[in-house]
């Protein structure tokens, strides 16, 4: 950033340069970008205003889908960046959502009584402790016994499986407590139209507010500082997408029927919750991976174990956490999945393990460790979840879209291993 | 040979130190000692003991029996934490630095600067490494790029950076310019100079005899896991010290003929 490099620029990547952009995060937004328009001509059948790929209510849903993967995908970046793996996350899933399901439609009640408010707290809570003290477990198993995270985790897959089966005798769980039914979104779980514009003002806010102490902040040091234009256009660009994409969510209105009960005309559903969650979960694990000493030392790990370890670092340790941190976030996947099924099936979460690693992959984490960021993963989750949604939307069968998602995902990492070796030469 | 009574009280003191991997005696009862504003250069052949001795003291790796005093004190150095408390840094020939992440996180691993809300202070942190490397090494301008892209001279900046900032009284330096250009080489050995003049006891693990004779007041050389002797330098000459590597035998104790072989 402060040595200028002797090529010749053009003048659209120099701009790139001047504004501190990663130009691998813009590659993945183009590659979105390039993926919804495919799709909102596929499924007008060629024609753009035909289209129902790029509806509020479609990109509604794909906002609510997208969620709990990409939550989950958060915390696969830390287990990825250390060095390992945590295949055991679509069937931890599985046990957390059933135990929450068990505690709020069968245990629960028989205590508080039918939506006493501890039913939902007590659930929640219990899935996310639960989630961490699992996770904590395999990862002390890998960290403090050396067993390889592949082999803990593959352990945990069949043996968290079976657990969630064995909870229930494979019973389906339903219904939850209404409560609890919130985090899944749905037209009660959304918060309208006034409150999402309350959202989209604050991150405004909080745009403007970052990029100027990042420039107070360099004043004060002496450092380099961003053009002014850059900092504008920036903060300009950033708060447009914000604004766009909430009036944009905004104008998928409850259906009529839903909308007379509640005094009729045009009701915006806003912001779904589970997307909320998984915006705070974006921020604070960006805040956890930049931030923090924690952040600082899973990178390090991943760099470079044994330069960790000699700078005094507790790796063990570190790994530990980073385990239980990925079940804590399983947790409030397992929830935000249940409470939108409104159920708890015994094959809750199947596969979910690679849909997660998928995401953290195709959004820039390296398998062999030290790379990968936390709004990648969300990204990377948002482009997988488009294709899906989006080969559903056009009637592929679901083959068909194992294949087009394997393909991708073998594409992506291809793709950002060729650029990442042209960019180190 | 310089004894302990001349000079004071010795900065570090090993004594008797042993470590053994399975049978294998790696590091044999060897006793060794160092002196502020003084370099001593540990030399040896492949195997002779000299990093596996020189980890005990920072803490990487734990001896199995032997003393460690720093300042005439007895103290227990297990991990490289104990080792920075004792105001110990290490260069490690491998460098052991984080390839991802950039100079000031590298120089501050295990160390960082934090906020009053607990949260690192990057900028305070670069601030810091720029003040360090102005001194050191005032080219050196990447301070926001993951140091894997840095030259060898560079990255060896960054780790001797490290423990001139945290203030370092004792320094290992492990094969500090094997990776190195002449011109790289040379600026490390000026670095080695500045730090001597400035009360800082250093031990130097290395090849090459050269630059041993270059920097050092004694040569401790070590065959086999076991200490030769620790020598003066000025009342050795080269062809000597390499018959104590290679045969293990003292000044005195070698022939003219043997030293003549040698030289072939």
């Amino acid at each position: 950033m402060t040595q200028l490099d002797g090529r010749g620029r053009g003048r659209f990547s120099s701009a790139i340069h001047e504004m501190e952009i990663d130009t691998r995060m813009l590659g993945m937004i183009g590659a979105l970008l390039v993926i919804w328009i495919g799709f909102q001509f596929w499924s007008g059948s060629g024609s753009w205003s035909d289209g129902t790929f790029l509806s509020a209510r479609n990109l509604w849903n794909l906002s609510v889908q997208t969620s709990a993967v990409g939550i989950m995908a958060t915390g696969m970046v830390l287990v990825i960046v250390s060095r390992n793996i945590d295949l055991s996350v679509g069937s931890m899933l599985a046990v957390l959502g059933m135990a929450m399901a068990l505690l709020q439609a069968e245990i629960l009640p028989d205590y508080f009584g039918f939506g006493s408010p501890w039913i939902w707290i007590i659930s929640l809570l219990v899935g996310i402790v639960m989630g961490g003290a699992l996770g904590a477990f395999q990862g002390v198993v890998t960290a403090y016994a050396g067993v390889p995270s592949f082999i803990v985790t593959l352990g945990g897959l069949l043996v968290w499986r079976g657990l969630a089966w064995m909870m229930a005798s494979g019973r389906t769980i339903a219904p939850m407590d209404s409560t609890f039914q919130l985090l899944g979104g749905g037209s009660r779980g959304s918060i309208g139209a006034t409150w999402s514009w309350i959202v989209g003002g604050l991150a405004s806010v909080g745009i403007v507010f970052l990029i100027i102490n990042s420039r107070r902040q360099r004043i004060r040091f002496g450092f380099r500082i961003r053009p002014r234009w850059a900092d504008y256009t920036i903060g300009a660009a950033s708060i447009a997408i914000v604004l766009v994409a909430v009036g944009y969510l905004n104008s998928y209105f409850l259906p009529v029927r839903l909308a007379e009960q509640r005094g009729g005309g045009d009701i915006a559903f806003g912001l779904a919750n589970p997307v909320l969650i998984a915006i705070g979960v974006v921020l604070l694990m960006t805040f956890v991976a930049t931030r923090l000493r924690f952040g600082r030392y899973v990178y390090a790990i991943g760099g470079n174990p044994e330069a960790a370890e000699l700078a005094g670092i507790k790796t063990k340790l570190t790994i530990v956490k980073t385990f239980a941190l990925m079940g804590i976030l399983v947790g409030v996947g397992a929830a935000v999945q249940v409470a939108r099924l409104n159920a708890a099936v015994s094959g809750l979460g199947v596969n979910t393990e690679l849909y997660v690693i998928a995401a953290a992959v195709i959004g820039g984490t390296s398998l062999l460790g030290g790379i990968g960021t936390i709004p990648g993963a969300m990204l990377g989750a948002l482009v997988m979840q488009s294709l899906q949604s989006g080969m559903a939307l056009v009637g592929v069968e679901t083959a068909a879209q194992d294949v087009a998602v394997g393909v991708v995902l073998v594409a992506a990492v291809a793709i950002d291993t060729i650029y990442r070796k042209r960019a180190s030469a | 040979m310089t004894t302990t009574t001349e000079r004071g009280t010795p900065l570090v003191e090993m004594r008797d130190i042993r470590v053994a991997f399975g049978g294998v005696h790696a590091v044999d009862g060897v006793t060794v000692d160092l002196f502020p504003g003084e370099v001593v250069a540990l030399v040896g052949g492949n195997g002779a003991g000299k990093t596996t001795l020189i980890r005990t003291l920072s803490g990487a790796h734990k001896a199995d029996s032997g003393q460690i005093f720093i300042n005439g004190e007895p103290v227990t150095i297990e991990t490289p934490r104990d080792a920075k408390k004792y105001a110990i840094e290490t260069i490690y020939q491998t460098l052991a630095l984080a390839e991802n992440v950039d100079a000031p996180s590298n120089m501050f691993l295990g160390r960082e600067l934090l906020t009053r809300w607990h949260t690192l202070d990057d900028r305070a942190m670069e601030n810091a490494a720029r003040t360090v490397m102005s001194r050191l090494n005032p080219k050196f301008q990447n301070f926001k790029v993951a140091v894997e892209s840095l030259s060898g001279g560079q990255r060896q900046s960054v780790a001797i950076a490290k423990a001139v900032h945290f203030n370092a009284r004792i320094l290992i330096m492990d094969e500090p310019t094997a990776a190195l250009g002449p011109s790289e080489t040379d600026q490390v050995n000026d670095l080695i100079q500045q730090l001597k003049a400035g009360g800082i006891g250093i031990f130097l693990i290395s090849h090459d005899i050269h630059d041993v004779f270059d920097l050092s007041d004694r040569i401790a050389v070590m065959l086999q896991g076991k200490l030769v002797a620790i020598v003066n330098k000025k009342d050795v000459t080269k062809d000597e010290v390499l018959a104590m590597i290679i045969m293990g035998k003292l000044p005195g104790e070698v022939s003219a003929s043997e030293l003549e072989h040698l030289r072939d």
